[in-house]
């Protein structure tokens, strides 16, 4: 068991020509994700390595019906467009790669997803990956192992990080997702907690929250109330300090919003196990299972 | 980015908000000038990016042109927060009745937008959110309908304004939203919104913050950028120009890394092992080896990084790519300090066969790096 995508899941990736594309749905497809067509506008008809592109995501859909899901490679300025593509040809998980989209952009296209029941990853995320079964993003792959710890991450490299961790210490995970570095994300540490928590196939959650926001202290209401399965927390920019983005837009102490400490403290309270160095995370892990 | 005040009541004139009759000046004959031309008496108003400036002493009135020129003349040589004032703005003083506040940001973690509204003007709404959370309006726009005229009249309601008072707030708050709206703004807000003695509404002041992502929609905003004009360090500027984001701090440590998460983290593992970072770089995901060079040299350009600490986490990101701007960079760098880096991921193999041909030494845990660096920082201090 796993969360929102799997060995069945059809992928369908929008600027599959681009560089970023190209290459990664290679190293996708290389992985065992089941990636049946691609799209770019205007270059409908073409191949790439063996994987036919279209023009539009109804074309692709009309042609292999059973997609599911896509990922998203468009530059920043084209994105929001491809999202809502995607969300309105009824895909039910769209994962955003680029970065850099206007906000304005983001909050329209979440909102169209939220109203089709699609979920969307990121934008700015690396993706989701389920080892083993399907990798819809840009991570490493040999970081990740099958087993059954959960993962959710706001940051790309750092879910590279803490899933080193676990894998080494004979930790595989059930799902690792990346949540995305904006400000504005559409899938949220609470829509994944829910997740986790329903499926059987996950023993417990690590997430990896960091400064700017409340999303980590929605996070702890939400495992107060309603999760059972052990959390395991670790939240980057603890020293930062405030009024400074941290290279996310998103990781910025504002006035009394977004601490580190404030997240700890409301992590801490609803009974996860925060701890301070990703690399601690086996130890945690140790304890608890 | 945030705009300056002239810039925002462009904006807001654009979208048919009231403004006080105003004129821009770079010397204090030129302010004097306006003051003649606007009717004494005025306000003079230093134009920087940064917040506080009445505080600081950015605002002052006059009775006359000759006042004029000497308040303009002592605005003009101030420094406000690091930023010297270049501009001011001559505006014909407003007779005030009443100070209001509207104004519309994103919150993010509901994902729309939310118009705030306040009949406490003229003051820090956060102040007034803190102390009087009743006189505080706020609704949450859907970000794909809009603002409609009803529900900018139910938030006037709300916030306390009736009859016409409400009909005329409503107005500003609709105009508000179309600011925010073609100038992909993160935060507009007008506080204070005057009513003058004679019962006219007028925006005193303008504030307007655009999204970096959107520049490439508003061209004349990313010329503006490109000349250097920005609330940004130098060394900040140079990092966006190459497509990635520095922050600078207090200690001595260099950090570049892949991916702001990770630099976080690797900062919180300097400061955690007795570390103190200088300055924090990320080269973001992809980044070329051209990208790296030029890392390394903005995170040396600062005078006080005795060690850097580069940790890269190959995904998007290549780990060859990274290798050989860092041996590119050691040809060409200002000065040398020592350099300790943790490469892994994403074509590790090729990157440290680079590394190694150019007897570069690295890690692979990101721990043991961090303490050697804080090591090598303390070496330097001694």
């Amino acid at each position: 068991m796993t969360i929102l995508v799997d060995k069945t899941t059809q992928v369908l990736v929008q600027g599959i020509t681009g560089r970023e594309g190209q290459f990664h749905a290679q190293a996708m497809r290389e992985y065992g994700t089941k990636i049946v067509a691609g799209t770019t506008p205007g270059k409908g008809g073409q191949e790439i390595e063996g994987m036919p592109v279209f023009d539009s995501v109804v074309e692709a859909k009309e042609q292999f019906p059973k997609i599911n899901a896509s990922i998203i490679f468009v530059p920043a300025r084209f994105a929001a467009d491809a999202a809502t593509e995607a969300i309105d040809a009824g895909l039910q998980v769209v994962t955003v790669i680029t970065e850099h989209i206007p906000v304005h952009d983001e909050m329209r296209f979440i909102e169209l997803a939220r109203r089709q029941g699609s979920y969307i990853i990121g934008p700015n995320t690396p993706g989701i990956i389920t080892p083993g079964e399907c990798k819809l993003g840009i991570m490493p792959a040999h970081v990740f192992k099958q087993g059954r710890v959960g993962l959710i991450s706001r940051s790309g490299t750092l879910t590279y990080e803490v899933a080193a961790s676990l894998t080494n210490a004979g930790f595989g995970q059930s799902t690792a997702i990346g949540l995305g570095g904006d400000p504005i994300v559409g899938m949220s540490f609470v829509n994944a907690l829910k997740l986790f928590e329903e499926d059987k196939g996950t023993d417990a959650t690590v997430i990896i929250g960091e400064i700017g926001g409340s999303a980590e202290e929605e996070a702890a209401a939400y495992i107060k109330k309603h999760v059972t399965k052990s959390v395991i927390a670790y939240i980057a920019g603890r020293t930062a300090p405030k009024g400074k983005r941290m290279g996310h837009a998103g990781a910025i102490v504002s006035g009394k919003t977004g601490t580190a400490d404030g997240k700890i403290t409301a992590l801490r309270k609803a009974g996860a196990t925060v701890i301070e160095r990703p690399i601690d995370v086996d130890e945690a892990l140790q304890k608890i299972l | 980015m945030r705009l300056f005040e002239y810039e925002a009541k462009e904006a807001f004139r654009q979208a048919g908000l009231p403004l006080p009759p105003s004129g821009i000046a770079t010397t204090p004959d030129e302010a004097a000038k306006v003051a003649r031309e606007l009717a004494c008496p005025v306000v003079v108003k230093a134009q920087v990016l940064t917040g506080g400036r009445g505080k600081a002493g950015g605002i002052k009135f006059a009775k006359n042109p000759a006042e004029t020129k000497t308040k303009a003349a002592e605005i003009l040589k101030m420094t406000i927060h690091g930023h010297p004032v270049q501009r001011v703005l001559v505006e014909k003083r407003l007779d005030i009745q009443q100070e209001i506040y509207v104004g519309i940001t994103i919150d993010r973690d509901r994902r729309r937008p939310v118009v705030i509204c306040s009949t406490m003007g003229g003051v820090d709404i956060e102040q007034v959110a803190d102390e009087h959370p009743e006189k505080i309006a706020r609704f949450w726009t859907d970000p794909v309908l809009g603002l409609r005229d009803f529900e900018a009249r139910q938030i006037a309601k709300n916030a306390g304004f009736e009859g016409r008072a409400m009909l005329h707030v409503a107005g500003f708050l609709l105009r508000l939203w179309q600011v925010f709206i073609k100038n992909d703004a993160e935060l507009t807000e007008i506080n204070p919104l005057i009513v003058t003695k004679d019962g006219t509404y007028i925006a005193a002041d303008a504030r307007l913050n655009v999204d970096d992502n959107s520049l490439f929609r508003h061209k004349a905003l990313a010329e503006r950028l490109s000349k250097g004009i920005s609330e940004q360090t130098e060394l900040e500027q140079r990092a966006q120009e190459h497509g990635m984001t520095y922050v600078e701090l207090q200690g001595n440590i260099g950090i570049i890394g892949n991916g702001a998460g990770l630099v976080m983290a690797t900062m919180d593992a300097v400061k955690y092992y007795g570390g103190s970072p200088a300055n924090f770089l990320d080269v973001g995901g992809g980044a070329t080896h051209d990208r790296m060079r030029n890392a390394l040299e903005i995170v040396i350009s600062h005078p006080d990084v005795e060690a850097v600490f580069i940790n890269i986490l190959g995904g998007i990101t290549r780990c060859d790519e990274m290798a050989r701007g860092i041996v590119d960079a050691q040809k060409t760098l200002p000065r040398q300090v020592p350099i300790v880096i943790r490469m892994i991921g994403t074509r590790e193999k090729e990157g440290a066969e680079i590394l190694e041909a150019a007897n570069i030494p690295f890690l692979n845990s990101m721990d043991a790096a961090a303490k050697r660096v804080v090591e090598h920082s303390k070496e330097g201090v001694k």
